[in-house]
C-alpha cells in the first residue's frame, strides 16, 4: 500500500527520500505487532494470597500522601488482596553517564509488575534525565493514561468534565534525538514508528472497550506533518478495523484545543489518543479544566509492568506539614486496582473519596478547606 | 481598539533595534531595500491584496469589503481567489498561489482568510505555511481579549500570543528512514529566535504591556527549546522595564484554562502558538472574534488570529466576520488610517455589546448579512 502511494506522490516533496522498497518489506508493513491483549496484568499473588505492589513514595509531600493511601487501603480491606508497602528507593545514579535507578528497585517492580509512585523531584543539573523519563524508558511504559473528571465540591468554570486521554509515551517529540547542526541551528527529531503507534492505538481501543466508551478519536496535525502524524493516523485507521464495535474518527489538534476549552462535554463519551507532545499538553490542559494536577490520576502502561503515579510536583514548601492533598495519588491507585482487576475495591474507595470531596467538610488547603492530610483520609475511611 | 498603532510602532522598534545593534544575526536578515517599508499608494489610495480564502472566506471578505466601502476607506483591493481545496484541475491552485505571493510582494500589505490544507500525503503543502515562509512574515500576532458585553466562562482576559511563523515544527522536513519509521525535523535557529524575541519585546513596549512570557518545552527538548528559551532570556536583558518569565508549554496551557488573567504577552515557537491561540480563542468566544496578523520585514498580512477555515458552515450565511473585520482595522491602523479603524471597530464592538444582532457562534440568530447590516447602521450613527 505504502509503496504504491510513494510512486504516485509528486516528486516536489523533496523531503521524501524515495528509498527503493523491496517486495520483502511489504510483508513487514502488514505485520501485526500485537495479537493478544495489550498490557495485560500478569502479576502473581504471593504466599499470603496478596498481590504485592512496589511503592515509590517520592520526595517532598510524597511520604505523607503515600501514608494516607495506605491507611485508606487498609480500611477498605484491600489488603486481603494487595500488600502495599514495599517502599523502593529511586535515588538516581549515573551509570556510564546515563541516569538510572537502583537495580533492586528495577527488580522489585519487574517482579510485582505494578507500582504506585508519588511525586519525584528531578535533580536539576547537567546530565540528569528526569526520573520520570528514566522510569518510562527502563520499563518501556508506552502509554500514558490520563482521565480527568470534574470533582463535585471544587468549583471551576467547567462542570461535568469527564475526559480520557491516552498519550504515546516513548517517542514522538520526546525522542530525545537532538543535535546542533552548526552554531545557532538546532535540529530536534520527532520520531514516529509504526510499531509504537500501533501499540498505543491498540491500547486505546482496548481501553475504550474496557471502560465502555464507544468512540475513539485520534488527535493529530497531519495537515502540516504529513508523514509523521500521517503515519500515526494511517495506523489508527488500520487498527480501527480490528475493533468494529468502536466508532473511530480523527480531529485536528487545533480543533480539539478549541472545542475542548469551549465546551468539554462532547468529549465525555470518547477516548482520545495522540502522539507524545500533544498528549502532554492536552492532558495538562484537561487537568486545568477540573482544577489542576492535584485532582488527576495518571497511569503509565507497559507490556511488562505498569506504574501509576501522581503527576503533580513534590511541593517541598509544604512537605512534612500534613497539608498535602493525596487525591491524585489515591485516584491513581484506583486506576491501579482496576488494572489488576480489583474493580470492586476501586469502586468503593472511589465513591467514598468523591463523596468526601462533594460534601466539602474535610478538604485540604489547596481546595480551599482547612483539613489536614490525615483528616481527609479519615473522612474517606469513615465512609468505607 | 486592542492596541493603538501597535503593529506599525512595533515594526519601527524592531527596525530601530536592528540599526542600533548591527549584530551578525540581525544583519543576516536585513537588506537596505527591505528597510524601506512603503506600501504602494496610487492617487491617494492604497492597494491591498485580498485573499478571501476557503470556507467562510468569501462571505466574511464580502462583509469587510462592504463595510470598508461604506466608510470610504482609501483602499483598492487586489483580490486573488486562492483555494486549498482540490479543484480537480491540477496546477491551477498553485498558479493562483504564486500570483497571490507576487501580489503581496508588490503591495506589501494583505488581508487574508484561511486556506484549506488537505491531510492526504499526496496533497499539497499548506499554502498558509508556504506563504509565511516565502514572504518571511515571521511574527504571528494573535490578540485575545474579552469583547465587552459578550460573556464567556472567563473574564478580564487580555493576552497577546506572538508566535514564530517560519521554522520549528512546521519546517516541512520529514522523511521515512525505513518503512514504518518516520522522522520529522523541528528546526530552531538562534537568528530566528532572536528576531521573534526582539519583536515580542518591542511589541510589548510599544503597546504599553508589562510582561513577556516565553513558552517552551526546554525540560525535554533541551537543545532546541533550550536555545529558544536562552535567546529570549538574553533579549529580555535589553528590555529591563518589562517583566520577563518563562513557562513550560503544558503548564501554560493548564494555567490558560484556569487562570488566563496572569498572562500578558506570550512568545513561543510555531506549534505551541497554534495550540495556545486555539485555547485562547476558546476562552473569549471562538475563532470568529479573534483578530491577528503576520508581520515580516517587508510584508504584513492580516488574517484571523485563530486560523480556522470553517468549511462546515461554508455558504450558509452563518459566519462571523468579526475576526476579519478587526484584522482589517488592524491593517488600517498599520496604514495610519486610525479614524477609519476606530469607527469600524467601535461599530463592531457596539453591535456585539448591544446583543441584538449576533451570529450563531455567539449565540445569536443573525446571518452574516444581517450582522454586516447592523454594523453599517451603527456606523452611520457614529
Amino acid at each position: 500500500m505504502l509503496a504504491i502511494r510513494s510512486v504516485s506522490a509528486p516528486m516536489r516533496r523533496q523531503c521524501v527520500r524515495a528509498a527503493p522498497r523491496a517486495a520483502a518489506t511489504l510483508s513487514f508493513q502488514n505485520r501485526r505487532f500485537y495479537s493478544d491483549k495489550v498490557a495485560k496484568f500478569t502479576g502473581q499473588k504471593d504466599a499470603s494470597g496478596n498481590f504485592p505492589v512496589s511503592i515509590i513514595e517520592g520526595d517532598g509531600i510524597g511520604p505523607e500522601i503515600s501514608q494516607a493511601v495506605k491507611d485508606i487501603f487498609a480500611a477498605a480491606k484491600t489488603c486481603r488482596h494487595l500488600s502495599l508497602g514495599e517502599p523502593v528507593d529511586v535515588t538516581p545514579m549515573l551509570v556510564d553517564g546515563k541516569t538510572s535507578i537502583p537495580p533492586a528497585t528495577i527488580e522489585s517492580i519487574e517482579r510485582n509488575k505494578v507500582a504506585l509512585k508519588g511525586p519525584l523531584a528531578t535533580p536539576i543539573g547537567k546530565g540528569h534525565v528526569s526520573l520520570n523519563l528514566t522510569l518510562r524508558r527502563t520499563f518501556n511504559l508506552f502509554a500514558n493514561l490520563r482521565p480527568c473528571r470534574s470533582v463535585a465540591g471544587y468549583k471551576t468554570p467547567y462542570d461535568g468534565v469527564d475526559t480520557v486521554l491516552i498519550r504515546e509515551n516513548t517517542e514522538g517529540e520526546y525522542s530525545g534525538i537532538e543535535h546542533v547542526v552548526v552554531d545557532g541551528v538546532v535540529q530536534s527529531i520527532k520520531l514516529i514508528t509504526r510499531e509504537a503507534s500501533e501499540r498505543v492505538l491498540r491500547f486505546a481501543f482496548q481501553h475504550a472497550t474496557e471502560i465502555g466508551r464507544k468512540k475513539v478519536r485520534v488527535v493529530h496535525k497531519a495537515t502540516i506533518m504529513k508523514m509523521s502524524d500521517g503515519l500515526f493516523l494511517n495506523v489508527a485507521k488500520d487498527v480501527a478495523k480490528d475493533f468494529p464495535h468502536i466508532e473511530f474518527d480523527a480531529e485536528l489538534l487545533d480543533n480539539t484545543c478549541l472545542k475542548m476549552v469551549t465546551d468539554p462535554l462532547p468529549y465525555n463519551d470518547k477516548v482520545l489518543v495522540m502522539p507524545n507532545l500533544y498528549g502532554d499538553i492536552l492532558s495538562d490542559m484537561c487537568a486545568g479544566l477540573i482544577g489542576g494536577l492535584g485532582l488527576t490520576p495518571s497511569g503509565n502502561i507497559g507490556d511488562q509492568c505498569s506504574i501509576f503515579e501522581a503527576v503533580h510536583g513534590s511541593a517541598p514548601d509544604i512537605a512534612g506539614q500534613g497539608k498535602a492533598n493525596p487525591t491524585a495519588l489515591l485516584l491513581s491507585s484506583m486506576m491501579m486496582l482496576r488494572h489488576m482487576g480489583l474493580n470492586e475495591y476501586a469502586d468503593r474507595i472511589e465513591r467514598a473519596a468523591f463523596d468526601t470531596l462533594a460534601e466539602g467538610k474535610a478538604l485540604t488547603g489547596d481546595l480551599g478547606g482547612k483539613a489536614s492530610t490525615t483528616d481527609y483520609a479519615q473522612a474517606i475511611i469513615s465512609r468505607l | 481598539m486592542l492596541s493603538r498603532n501597535s503593529a506599525r510602532a512595533a515594526q519601527r522598534m524592531v527596525r530601530a533595534a536592528a540599526h542600533q545593534q548591527p549584530r551578525a544575526a540581525a544583519r543576516s536578515y536585513a537588506t537596505i531595500q527591505s528597510d524601506i517599508f512603503k506600501p504602494t499608494k496610487f492617487g491617494s489610495k492604497y492597494t491591498v491584496t485580498l485573499i478571501p480564502g476557503d470556507g467562510i472566506g468569501t462571505e466574511v471578505a464580502e462583509s469587510v469589503k462592504t463595510i470598508f466601502k461604506a466608510d470610504n476607506v482609501p483602499i483598492d483591493w487586489e483580490q486573488i481567489d486562492v483555494s486549498g481545496v482540490d479543484s480537480g484541475s491540477p496546477g491551477s491552485a498553485e498558479a493562483a498561489f504564486r500570483e497571490s505571493v507576487a501580489s503581496l510582494k508588490r503591495n506589501k500589505l494583505g488581508l487574508k482568510g484561511i486556506l484549506h490544507t488537505p491531510i492526504s500525503r499526496s496533497g499539497h503543502q499548506s499554502f498558509n505555511v508556504a506563504m509565511r515562509q516565502e514572504l518571511d512574515i515571521y511574527a504571528s500576532i494573535c490578540l485575545i481579549k474579552n469583547i465587552p458585553g459578550y460573556e464567556t466562562r472567563h473574564k478580564d482576559i487580555d493576552l497577546c500570543i506572538i508566535r514564530e511563523n517560519t521554522e520549528g515544527e512546521y519546517s516541512g522536513l520529514e522523511h521515512q528512514s525505513v518503512p514504518g519509521v518516520v522522522e520529522s525535523l523541528k528546526i530552531i535557529t538562534h537568528a530566528k529566535s532572536e528576531r521573534i524575541a526582539k519583536f515580542a519585546f518591542s511589541f510589548a513596549l510599544a503597546n504599553g504591556r508589562k510582561k513577556v512570557t516565553c513558552i517552551h518545552k526546554a525540560n525535554i527538548m533541551k537543545l532546541a527549546d533550550g536555545l529558544f528559551r536562552n535567546t529570549c532570556a538574553s533579549v529580555a536583558k535589553e528590555y529591563p522595564t518589562l517583566e520577563y518569565n518563562d513557562m513550560i508549554v503544558d503548564n501554560a496551557s493548564m494555567q490558560c484554562v484556569s487562570k488566563p488573567q496572569q498572562f500578558d504577552v506570550l512568545v513561543m515557537p510555531n506549534l505551541y502558538g497554534g495550540i495556545l491561540s486555539n485555547i485562547g480563542a476558546a476562552l473569549v468566544g471562538g475563532p470568529g472574534i479573534v483578530p491577528g496578523c503576520n508581520m515580516g520585514r517587508d510584508v504584513a498580512v492580516f488574517e484571523p488570529g485563530c486560523r480556522h477555515v470553517g468549511l462546515d458552515i461554508k455558504g450558509k450565511d452563518q459566519a462571523n466576520p468579526t475576526a476579519l473585520l478587526l484584522s482589517g482595522s488592524m491593517l488600517l491602523r498599520h496604514l495610519g488610517l486610525d479614524d477609519h479603524a476606530n469607527r469600524i471597530s467601535k461599530a463592531v464592538y457596539d453591535v456585539i455589546a448591544e446583543g441584538k444582532s449576533r451570529t450563531r457562534d455567539m449565540g445569536g440568530e443573525a446571518t452574516t448579512h444581517e450582522f454586516t447590516r447592523a454594523i453599517l447602521n451603527k456606523m452611520e450613527t457614529l
